[in-house]
Parts: C-alpha cells; sequence; structure tokens
C-alpha cells in the first residue's frame, strides 16, 4: 500500500541477499543465541541438546510452518492451537481404543490428518467463500474445535501407548528419530515451495484483487491454504502427543499466539505476499532458544516469563526493522 | 475541519437497508435470545437476571471501549493486550484498596496510569517504529503475562474495597448499580467525542484514509498514540470494575476479555478494517454476547455441547455483519 512496492531494488550485496532470503536477519538471532546459549550452558550446544530443542520445539515448528501458509495469502489462522488439541485427543482416544498396537498407530494418525485437514477446510469455507473476517472467524471455529476436543476427552490424562512415545523419543541406528522427522520435513518443505499453490497462495496475499482479475480462483486458494494449515497442525499435534504422551483437550490453546509471533519473527509480513516457511522455522526456533537462554543465564523463576516476553517482543520488533531496512 | 463531510457521504449500498444496521439487528436478537432463555428457564428474563447480565456485559464493555477505538483508527488496528492489562489493573487495585475504602482512589489513578503507559508503548511501537499492531500488542501481551507472574510471586492478591464492591454490585441511583451508570456514561461520551469533537473526526479521517488525514493536517501519529492508551485505561478501569465484581483477583482474570472484545466490536458493526462504525453498537454488541453466553450456561448441556454451540452461533451471528465484498472482475 505505501512506497515499498514501488521502490525499484538498489545495488547493495546484503540487501538484494536478504530480498532473496528474507529469513537471514531471523537465522541470525537465531545463531547469537545458540552462541549465548552455548556460553552458558556448553552441554545445550551438544547432539543431546540439539535433540532436546528439535524433540521439544517440533511440534511449535510444525504449527509455525502451519500458520505460515495462511498467512502467504494475507489470511490469519487463530484456530491452530485448538486444532492440535482436537487431534490430539482423537488420536489418543482411537490408538487406545484399538488397543496400541502399530496399526492402532498408523490408522490414528491417518484419522488425525483427515481431522486436522477437516478442520482447515471449515476455516478455508468460513473465511475464503462465506467472506468473515479471519480474526475473529477462525476464533469462533477455535471455539467449536475446543468444544469437539472436549467432547472426545472430556478430562485430560489419557495416556497414550507406549508404541508411539517410545518410536518418536527413540533412535534408529544411533540417530534419534525426530531428525529423521525433520530431514523429511524438509523434503516436504521444499517441494511444496516449488507447488503451483506456494506461488499462487503469496499472489492472492499480494494482491487479492489482481490475482483474480489475471483469473486465478481466489477463493480456491485460499481455502487450499487453510487446509494445509490444518494438515501441518494435525502434524504438530503428533509431535506434541510423541513428546508430553498423553491426551489433553486444551493441549494446545497456547501455542496460536506463539505460532504467529514465530511466522512474524521468520520475516512474513502478516498483511501476506511474503515470506518464507524456512522463516517461521527459524522463528520458532528463536522462541525455544530465548525459553532456554532464559533458563541457562539463572534467571530467578519468578521473572523467567516476564525476561522471555520481553525478549520476544525485542525480537519482534527487531526482526520487523532491519527485514523493513532490507526491503526499502 | 473538511474531513467530516468525507466520512459522511460514504455512499449506501444497494444491499438490504435493514441489514445495513448492526445495532438494530443486535437489539433485535438481544430480545430474540431473551425471549428464548425465557421459554427455556423461566425467571431467566427477569428484571434481577437482566439487571447481572448488564453488569456482566459492562464489564466486556468496557473493554470494548478502547477496542473499538483503537479499531476505529484503522492500519490494522487492533489491541491483543487489553486482557493482559486487564489481569494487571485488577492486581494492582485489589492491592492498593487492600479491603480499604480510602484506597479506592489511588487505585482507580493508579491503575489507569499503568494501563495509559502501557498504552503509549503500544502507541510509540506501532507509530514511531511502526510495528503492526498485532504484532506489537500480541508481544505486549507476553511481558504483561511475564510482569503477572512477577508482581503475583511478590505480593498478594489485594481485596476489593466495599465501596467499590457495593458500586459494581448494589443498586446505586434509579435501582441500577453504579457500573451500569458508568457505563452509559462512557456510552455517552464515546457518542459525543466521536461525533462532535475534532479528535473524533481525526479518528475516522486516520481511519479512513490515512494518506489524506495526513495531508489535510491531522497529526496522525499522536492520534493513534492516544487511541492505544485510550485502550489501555479503559481495559484497566475495566480491571478495577472486575476486582469490584469478583471480590479479589485471580491468575489471569482478563485473558476472557482479549478476543470477545474483538467480537463485540464487530457485532456492534464496526469492521476490523476501521474508519466507519461507532461505539453504540459496541454496547448492543457486548450485551449480545453476554446474553448468548448465558443462555448456553442456563441450559443443561455438556460443556462440549455448550462450545461447540457457542462457536456456531458466533458464526451465523458474523454472517449478518460486515462480510466481506466478492471479488469482481
Amino acid at each position: 500500500m505505501t512506497t515499498a512496492t514501488l521502490s525499484t531494488p538498489k545495488p547493495g550485496g546484503l540487501k538484494r541477499l536478504i530480498e532473496r532470503y528474507p529469513f537471514l536477519p531471523a537465522l541470525l538471532i537465531a545463531l547469537v543465541l545458540l552462541g549465548l546459549n552455548g556460553l552458558y550452558q556448553p552441554r545445550s550446544v551438544s547432539f543431546i541438546g540439539i535433540t532436546g530443542l528439535v524433540k521439544t520445539y517440533l511440534a511449535l515448528i510444525m504449527l509455525a510452518i502451519a500458520q505460515t501458509y495462511v498467512v502467504y495469502a494475507g489470511d490469519i489462522d487463530l484456530s491452530v492451537g485448538a486444532i492440535v488439541s482436537l487431534v490430539n485427543v482423537v488420536i489418543v482416544v482411537m490408538m487406545e481404543k484399538m488397543g496400541g498396537t502399530g496399526f492402532s498407530v498408523v490408522a490414528a494418525l491417518g484419522m488425525g490428518l483427515l481431522v486436522g485437514l477437516a478442520c482447515g477446510i471449515v476455516n478455508g469455507i468460513v473465511v475464503a467463500a462465506l467472506r468473515l473476517q479471519a480474526i475473529v472467524a477462525t476464533f469462533a471455529t477455535s471455539i467449536f474445535f475446543t468444544g469437539l476436543a472436549l467432547y472426545v476427552m472430556p478430562v485430560a490424562g489419557t495416556p497414550a501407548p507406549a508404541t508411539f512415545w517410545r518410536t518418536y523419543g527413540g533412535r534408529f541406528f544411533e540417530i534419534p528419530f525426530v531428525f529423521y522427522a525433520a530431514v523429511l520435513l524438509a523434503i516436504v518443505i521444499y517441494v511444496l515451495a516449488r507447488t503451483r499453490l506456494a506461488t499462487q497462495l503469496l499472489a492472492v496475499g499480494d494482491d487479492a484483487q489482481a490475482a483474480f482479475q489475471s483469473g486465478l480462483p481466489v477463493t480456491k486458494i485460499r481455502i487450499q491454504g487453510y487446509a494445509l494449515c490444518g494438515l501441518f497442525a494435525a502434524l504438530a499435534a503428533f509431535c506434541i502427543t510423541g513428546d508430553t504422551a498423553s491426551g489433553d483437550p486444551l493441549v494446545g490453546g497456547k501455542m496460536t499466539l506463539f505460532s504467529v509471533a514465530a511466522v512474524v519473527l521468520g520475516g512474513s509480513a502478516l498483511s501476506g505476499g511474503f515470506g518464507t516457511v524456512v522463516g517461521s522455522i527459524v522463528g520458532a526456533l528463536i522462541i525455544g532458544l530465548i525459553n532456554s537462554l532464559v533458563f541457562f543465564v539463572g534467571t530467578p523463576s519468578e521473572w523467567q516469563n516476564l525476561v522471555q516476553g520481553l525478549a520476544i517482543l525485542v525480537a519482534l520488533m527487531a526482526g520487523i526493522l532491519v527485514g523493513r531496512r532490507a526491503r526499502a | 475541519m473538511t474531513t467530516t463531510t468525507q466520512t459522511q457521504a460514504a455512499a449506501p449500498s444497494p444491499v438490504l437497508t435493514f441489514l445495513k444496521k448492526p445495532l438494530l439487528v443486535a437489539l433485535i436478537l438481544i430480545a430474540a435470545l431473551l425471549l428464548l432463555g425465557e421459554a427455556l428457564s423461566p425467571g431467566f428474563a427477569s428484571g434481577q437476571q437482566i439487571l447481572r447480565l448488564l453488569i456482566v456485559a459492562a464489564l466486556l464493555g468496557i473493554v470494548a471501549a478502547g477496542q473499538n477505538l483503537v479499531i476505529l483508527g484503522g492500519r490494522e488496528g487492533i489491541d491483543l493486550s487489553v486482557g493482559g492489562v486487564v489481569s494487571l489493573s485488577a492486581i494492582i487495585g485489589g492491592n492498593l484498596m487492600n479491603g480499604a475504602d480510602a484506597g479506592i482512589l489511588p487505585a482507580i489513578l493508579g491503575c489507569i496510569a499503568a494501563g495509559a503507559v502501557i498504552g503509549l508503548f503500544n502507541g510509540l511501537g506501532v507509530t514511531l517504529l511502526r510495528i503492526p499492531p498485532l504484532v506489537m500488542t500480541l508481544g505486549m501481551l507476553g511481558v504483561l503475562q511475564g510482569l503477572l507472574v512477577v508482581i503475583r510471586n511478590g505480593i498478594p492478591s489485594g481485596r476489593a474495597a466495599p465501596g467499590l464492591s457495593q458500586f459494581v454490585t448494589q443498586p446505586f441511583l434509579l435501582g441500577l448499580p453504579g457500573i451500569i451508570w458508568l457505563w452509559v456514561a462512557i456510552g455517552l461520551l464515546l457518542a459525543f467525542m466521536l461525533g462532535r469533537t475534532v479528535f473524533g473526526h481525526r479518528i475516522y479521517a486516520i481511519g479512513s484514509n490515512e494518506q489524506a488525514a495526513f495531508m489535510a493536517g491531522v497529526p496522525v501519529k499522536r492520534t493513534r498514540i492516544a487511541l492505544f492508551m485510550l485502550s489501555g485505561a479503559f481495559a484497566a478501569v475495566a480491571g478495577m470494575c472486575l476486582i469490584g465484581y469478583s471480590g479479589s483477583s485471580f491468575a489471569n482474570v482478563g485473558e476472557q476479555y482479549m478476543l470477545p472484545s474483538i467480537i463485540a466490536v464487530v457485532f456492534g458493526g464496526t469492521p476490523l478494517s476501521g474508519g466507519k462504525g461507532g461505539y453504540t453498537g459496541t454496547m448492543a454488541g457486548a450485551v449480545l454476547l453476554v446474553v448468548l453466553q448465558s443462555i448456553l450456561t442456563t441450559v443443561h448441556i455438556d460443556e462440549s455441547g455448550r462450545q461447540m454451540v457457542f462457536g456456531a452461533t458466533l458464526l451465523i451471528l458474523m454472517l449478518f455483519y460486515g462480510r466481506g465484498r466478492a471479488m469482481r472482475a
């Protein structure tokens, strides 16, 4: 809307680099944080330390990726946390009912993906087809999804079968399972970034009217963005179930706003049309690294939340300022 | 100011004029819900019950007043930190009063000052650093939640002064509690401010076209900062009233006001894009939300069913309000 779109790319290596890879400032922040983590707790940058970080924050990474695809199109999804809760209780109940065998795990995960997809499509229809405002409409659907989750499991506590969390927390050929998951994730988002959908979502987010006039099915594309978001929210639920090894109908609620923060930290514009999934992953890691650093420097426990909150606020502001300066 | 003529000249669209009047829609829905509630459980729409609903609605409505102003100011204006301010104000107010009437005035002043300072930071971030309001206030919410943990560990949660509790819950004038009079006064004040004062016209001006407002000499930044400060101050007043209502503050009491305050604004006919709408509708929107929630607690269904019905009803109600325009080639 402002002059940003009119400005011509100026010469200057660094600027062009950031324009090409908008997540570079975030990556720099993440590396500094990682260094500080290592300084205060050398073991945190060891193989085991990094494994623990990835294992704990893979769910938030997944959720940040989920949020990115709707933000691409200039939308937002405040129901991702509720979708995580719903998928979490659905798969835990289903695995338990089917006896916790290997087959039951696979069947439950398939069901979980379907539930996530369905929630995403509902959001897409509500926001894109019915043209309700995304912030309030996805808040309303989040209440609905939370109700469903409470219906499936009224109180938290049902344990997930050992087959499931042992696999998630286990190792194969001396390499932790989460690293296989991370490699698979990298391949999936690499492929997704090269699909037409990613480009179309960005085109819609950049200028929906122009996208429509050039013949793009804007409504369908936005629904697909929400559907993709629902699928990744289901993956986030798998990770959190592997990490907590139990079902909780309210487990994801607190994650929604962190997923938005991760996307912004990663250099994506909430107004749409500009961003990267890699940035959101780095953004989620920044949140994780801030949390662990605050712990490692020995902040008194009652001050930890405040220091974390301040650090995230500063990182958000710094990310936006650096990103804008680079693009201006 | 020339800007007033611009805002008033908004072209009427050929849609049903009925649906163009959100205040009317909200009032009719409130009446319908009250009748439904009375049918489901006799006594739901009794005078005493309605008074109780209005008190709860006033708490939400006062938070929504600040939210409404920020949203009216446009540029994706939104304040996600209001819930944190409500919680913070409840605990600061509770400690400053500590059960004594003499502490009411310092508590009110202290809370409003705290809310306004938080709003000042939000406003400075949004205007000087040009951080999107959603991001700035989201970050601020995180800071406030952390601050609450620190405060809670250091000092007791505090108690409301009897005078304040009386003001919120007991009849004050003409049988109505003081908080309802306060809410009506805020409604009148905002109606006057938005409709008759230069400041009000500036809000609509920056909300509908910031560039044009700037060209016309409106101090855009100062106006927007003032909106965020007002939002913090209103949330702080609501926090004070909340502790008067509940007696003492408990963990994160304010969280329940964050998104509902936005929905009350939307149900009142102010679109999130800003620049048009007003507070009178928002007041009706707040009552509507509270009546709806109250019906669901009256009916005997599980928490899960209640949430599902509430979410679905919110979606259906939203269909009545400011849907986006369809794409046209």
